[in-house]
């Protein structure tokens, strides 16, 4: 029989009405068509139209349906009734929850604000909740920054004005080498896959640097295995190369760094190792030829890149260049004396050397675009250098990882290949330099706003956040102390161990929002449980009150006291916003919107709209009128009508009274019908002539200034030598106030280098030989944190994690497939299944992040997969190190930006001499779930189907 | 018995670029999603919130690691669904006439009101590619969204499978094998587009694109700028001086 007879419907109907939103299964902020059908979701696809995924969609995004429909979503406020973390509560209206809340919250605020600890995780309204918690009063906020790759998004900042993912992005259309660093699958995700798809259909060269060999370093056309923690060698080692062999851009690096800059040499005064100055604070070069010491600002200057020049008092100075070249070019620098730490063989690193110099000098990209630089000269051609690097949490998630990442940025700056045809490219409102970026503000008096954001760039020791005796921090999770003094995005890794220790003091409402702290967003989850629940003598919760907002039943709702149930992704506005973490394009201004695209069915509110209340009941100036009335009606009304200053908002689109202005102009009551009108999102083109070299294009500058992303022309040198950590390493060496605790000095002048410098990642000698092998975790690309595991289709893909184990290691503790191991560090030790891996490290383990979960979490039935065989790692990483004798707590972070140094965690392996028990260790007992376990069976559509 | 079509007009189906996929399973549940809701009965999930959830699915993607003779240890990702075989055995050996392959366009489907889920088809398809819905208790298989590629509800630019629209790395490719124009033909060409499993002898439509060969440790014709700075003369200072000298 052929296809006669058989009537197969090729026309069904698929929606009454698309409407298109922002997804939010991940961190990358897709356009989505949300095809709605009978007033229900019938089908969600990418948007052809946006500027993130041009219509692709990911697996997370592709299973929408199922965490919107999800059987865990919270219904009501919830009041605990039972123990914390037993997960028994009592369902209350939202009088008596918004109530409540103002009460605790307003008793902080009318005696000591610092008491509000308020953290939000993964929370895509920053610029919102920080200003909120800045009306409040508290120096105690931050996003989960701190503990994911702060250190690429700070040491970006620092050294260029930009750094990968939201602030830029390889020109993929142009380049002729990519090589791509340990990558967190949710940043970026589809850009990177829609680039890597470009690259193959070009022929495009990979290489991935990864110890894991999947995902992106599958199709990668060469791997480098290295081992953890090692990145910053590797790298040092091609800078040695090409400086060794001369292949780097002089011409660049004159143009647009601090190459040429001086730097002083009296190694017994306080300003040793400074840049030297004119009087108006000019940093100097020496001219070439005559040797005169000059303002680097003089016109025309030709400066020289070597020699010793002698200032105007008398005193010497060398070029940066000079300091660089010298340093890298030593014999520790090669890649000999690199090979064996790395696992890399010295001839790969020196071919690789070879082949990005190819790449950028052999195969100059030419795009005929006459542009005028800042400082006024015109060049007919833009000419680029088309390498281009991608890198993320593997490479920052360490101890050395700042340093790491600037290292990166090094190579890419010496080879000239940022934002330049087929290079680097910065994303507006980027570049934007620390001179660009306001300063961290602390503080805390009663009833009185903070004078600014609580986050920032400090330029030197005088802008950390400490009591007047200068060393105690102002902030709860030490941010900006001398424990992590360039800590941008906060240390929220360290909140919930600082506040049950009461170092550097006690809180009384630890507030959080979207954050599973009690679960896999903390290091150290068992011991993270107990201070959620350990009491004082008095019998007293030690961490007293704990207000959370989520819209699922997560493990950390069973450990909190207060639930205020948010609503899914297709229930809420949002404003995407060029203030908070930008979505644009390397030629295109853009930001987006979502939208209630479907009603909430239960009694929950978006949580932004819930704080402008609080903030109103508490009677926080910005949020409340003179006549005691509420500034905003809701989150929506927040998102058209605040300024942040005049004629700037949460949007750029669409501005002005009558929808006609982009970037500056007033409120337009409109606005987001427009944005709706437009797919949910604005993207405004850069002018031709402002599309590369933004650090210093004057057309850049100007649009940038017409569109609001700069208040006036921002000079952005690019820093290849970092003067603000040559200021600390004068404290710490006693030249310069304030200075550091004794026990702090040590490691500042090793780590503050203010040339990019590897270390090793701290305990890493003592532990070597107890625990031989690194472990580290990646998150799936189908699958983001602990969202996906109640998700129907999700789990089907990763309902379980085993540790992938080299099959070296395996042979020599006789593991099998499916054997159980003990796992241990110095933190303790989890029983895991095992599974034999060889496209990997020969010295790491692996497994999947936020896979395994807590029994009665999620919706999920207590005898889930995931709860018996799938397992975390934090379990076995400390927020600590391992205490040295010393009587101090050292945090588990990057010394300078309190990063958490997740992958610098150590362990040993045996095969459990019990294989019969069948479940992951350790049990940490069920939660009640307020919200009952998810349906046995799901047919989801079948209404449409025949 | 049923019989197969001697020829069809078009030989529509997918090329798969292994070079290209990454595993990230876009294809799969976005196939999942469009599925569900549409051709036969739902893509029910069973104990989906329980112990070992377990679903119908049309797409999926397997993950292998192959070891080189002379390279690391690698991965391959594949994904795997109904190839639209031209001796298409799971369409012969139905006993009910519920499967075959459509003469305009070699698209195999399940009539659903026809099937009754004997699971004959799935136990002669080499490549495992059909699924009993668990809750229907019929044949499910991919259909090539044959209710989107001729469906005039939606844009034509869409008229697609799922799978090929949502996939962000581009590794996937539909078109018409019969027309050697076509970006599957051409892509089959220039690639070495392959079968599965030919020894099968079921001449499937889909064509596979192998992974390109991965490490290549020979330098890229760079040994002229290897000079190491240092040979030249007054040392790296020299070579500055001189490359500074060329800048003017």
């Amino acid at each position: 029989m052929s296809s006669k007879g058989h009537m197969p419907n090729l026309s069904p109907r698929v929606s009454d009405e698309i409407r298109k939103t922002t997804c939010y299964m991940c961190a990358c902020r897709c356009g989505i068509n949300v095809h709605m059908l009978d007033g229900k979701v019938r089908y969600i696809e990418g948007n052809r139209d946006h500027p993130i995924n041009r219509g692709v969609l990911c697996a997370k995004g592709s299973a929408g349906i199922m965490q919107h429909y999800s059987p865990a979503r919270l219904k009501k406020p919830l009041m605990r009734t039972g123990e914390r973390g037993s997960g028994d509560f009592k369902e209350i209206e939202w009088e008596e929850a918004l109530g409540l809340a103002a009460s605790w919250l307003d008793d902080v605020r009318q005696s000591d604000p610092r008491k509000l600890a308020f953290f939000t995780g993964r929370d895509q309204s920053q610029s919102m909740t920080g200003w909120w918690a800045q009306q409040f009063g508290t120096p105690n906020y931050a996003a989960h920054g701190g503990f994911c790759s702060v250190n690429m998004a700070a040491a970006g900042i620092y050294t260029m004005g930009g750094a990968f993912w939201e602030f830029g992005a390889p020109d993929w259309d142009r380049t002729e080498l990519h090589i791509i660093f340990g990558v967190a699958e949710d940043h970026d995700s589809n850009p990177i896959k829609m680039g890597l798809g470009k690259l193959k259909a070009r022929g495009v060269k990979v290489i991935g640097v990864n110890p894991v060999r999947t995902g992106y370093n599958a199709i990668a056309d060469e791997w480098l295995g290295i081992t953890p923690g090692t990145d910053g060698l590797l790298i040092l080692a091609l800078v040695h190369e090409l400086i060794r062999t001369g292949r780097v851009d002089l011409d660049y690096l004159i143009r647009y760094t601090n190459a040429p800059w001086l730097v002083i040499d009296d190694p017994e005064a306080a300003d040793h190792g400074l840049f030297a100055r004119d009087a108006e604070g000019v940093p100097m070069v020496a001219e070439r030829g005559s040797g005169m010491v000059v303002p680097s600002s003089m016109p025309g200057v030709k400066p020289a890149l070597q020699g010793r020049h002698r200032l105007a008092d008398g005193r010497s100075a060398v070029p940066v260049f000079e300091l660089m070249a010298g340093k890298y070019a030593d014999a520790r620098h090669s890649p000999a004396a690199v090979a064996g730490r790395t696992g890399i063989d010295a001839a790969t690193i020196s071919r690789i050397a070879d082949e990005i110099a190819a790449a950028a000098f052999d195969r100059e990209v030419v795009i005929d675009q006459p542009w005028t630089d800042m400082k006024g000269e015109r060049h007919e051609r833009m000419i680029g250098r088309p390498v281009t690097f991608h890198a993320m949490r593997g490479i920052s998630a360490h101890a050395n990882g700042f340093q790491t990442c600037r290292a990166l940025h090094l190579l890419q700056i010496l080879i000239g290949s940022i934002d330049c045809p087929g290079g680097f490219r910065f994303k507006p409102p980027y570049p934007r330099p620390v001179a660009g970026q306001p300063k961290p503000h602390g503080g805390s008096q009663k009833c009185t706003p903070l004078n600014g954001p609580h986050l920032g760039y400090p330029r030197g020791p005088e802008d950390m956040l400490l009591e007047a005796d200068g060393l105690t921090p102002q902030r709860l999770d030490k941010a900006f102390s001398w424990d992590a003094p360039l800590s941008a995005h906060g240390l929220m890794h360290m909140v919930i161990s600082n506040a049950h220790a009461r170092d550097p003091y006690g809180i009384d409402v630890l507030f959080m929002y979207m954050a599973n702290m009690a679960w896999n967003s903390s290091m150290n989850t068992s011991e993270v449980m107990r201070m959620l629940t350990d009491k004082d003598d008095k019998g007293e919760y030690v961490i007293p009150k704990i207000i959370y907002s989520d819209a699922y039943s997560s493990e950390m709702v069973a450990y909190a006291d207060l639930i205020l149930p948010d609503t899914t992704y297709l229930e809420r506005h949002d404003s995407i916003s060029l203030l908070d973490r930008p979505i644009s394009e390397p030629e295109a201004m853009c930001d987006s919107i979502r939208w209630p695209v479907v009603e909430p069915d239960r009694d929950v509110r978006g949580f932004q709209s819930v704080l402008l209340d609080l903030g109103h009941r508490l009677g926080l100036p910005a949020m409340t009128n003179k006549d005691g009335k509420p500034v905003y009606r809701d989150y929506a009304d927040y998102i058209v009508n605040h300024q942040r200053k005049p004629g700037i908002g949460p949007l750029s689109g669409w501005r002005g009274a009558d929808g006609t202005k982009t970037g500056r102009g007033e409120p337009n009551p409109d606005q987001l019908a427009r944005y709706i009108e437009n797919g949910g999102f604005s993207e405004v083109h850069i002018p031709a002539e402002a599309r590369f070299f933004k650090h210093a294009n004057r057309a850049w500058s100007d649009w940038a200034i017409a569109q609001g992303l700069q208040d006036g022309p921002v000079e952005n040198v690019f820093q290849l030598y970092l003067e603000p950590l040559r200021k600390f390493q004068l404290a710490a060496e006693g030249k310069a106030e304030p200075q550091p605790p004794e026990h702090h000095r040590a490691r500042i002048r090793a780590c503050f280098d203010p040339l990019p410098v590897w270390y090793a990642p701290f305990g890493d000698a003592q532990q070597t030989a107890d625990y031989p092998l690194h472990a580290l975790t990646q998150r799936p690309a189908a699958m983001y944190h602990s969202w996906g595991s109640q998700n129907a289709w999700l789990r089907q893909i990763h309902g379980t994690n085993p540790l992938f184990v080299p099959g070296t290691v395996c042979d020599a503790h006789g593991l099998a497939d499916g054997d159980w191991a003990l796992v241990s560090s110095p933190n303790g030790e989890i029983r895991v299944p095992v599974a034999r891996m060889d496209a990997l490290n020969g010295s790491t383990v692996w497994t999947w992040n936020a896979i395994g979960k807590r029994k009665g979490a999620w919706a999920l039935d207590p005898k889930a997969q995931e709860a018996g065989k799938g397992f975390l790692l934090n379990h076995l990483i400390g927020e600590l190190l391992p205490p040295k004798g010393d009587g101090m707590r050292w945090s588990n972070s990057d010394p300078i930006t309190g990063q958490a140094a997740w992958f610098d965690l150590r362990v040993a392996i045996r095969r459990d001499p019990d294989q019969s028990l069948g479940r992951a260790s350790p049990d940490t007992g069920t939660q009640k779930s307020p919200v009952g376990t998810g349906p046995e069976t799901v047919t989801y559509g079948r209404e449409w189907t025949e | 018995m049923t019989c197969l079509p001697t020829s069809t007009e078009k030989r529509l189906g997918l090329v798969i670029d292994l070079d290209t996929c990454v595993g990230c399973h876009a294809c799969v549940v976005n196939c999942k999603e469009w599925n569900t809701g549409g051709y036969g009965a739902p893509l029910a999930d069973i104990d989906a919130y329980g112990e070992e959830p377990s679903g119908a699915w049309l797409n999926r993607v397997h993950t292998f690691e192959v070891t080189p003779v002379a390279a690391p240890a690698q991965i391959v990702h594949f994904p795997k669904s109904c190839l639209h075989c031209d001796d298409a055995p799971c369409v012969t050996v139905c006993p009910t006439g519920a499967s075959y392959k459509r003469s305009e366009d070699g698209i195999v489907l399940v009539d659903e009101d026809m099937c009754i889920g004997c699971g004959l088809c799935a136990w002669a398809c080499p490549y495992g590619a059909r699924e009993m819905d668990p809750v229907a208790k019929v044949m499910k298989k991919c259909t090539l969204c044959v209710d989107r590629i001729y469906n005039e509800e939606i844009p034509e630019i869409d008229r697609i499978p799922a799978c090929v629209r949502t996939c962000p790395s581009s590794a996937r490719h539909f078109g018409d094998f019969n027309d050697p124009e076509s970006n599957v033909s051409i892509l089959t060409m220039a690639r070495g587009g392959y079968d599965l499993m030919p020894e099968m002898a079921t001449r499937p439509v889909n064509k596979y694109l192998p992974p390109r060969p991965k490490t290549n440790p020979a330098a890229q014709g760079c040994a002229s700028h290897s000079t190491p700075t240092v040979s030249a003369p007054g040392g790296f200072l020299g070579w500055l001086d001189a490359a500074l000298e060329r800048l003017g």
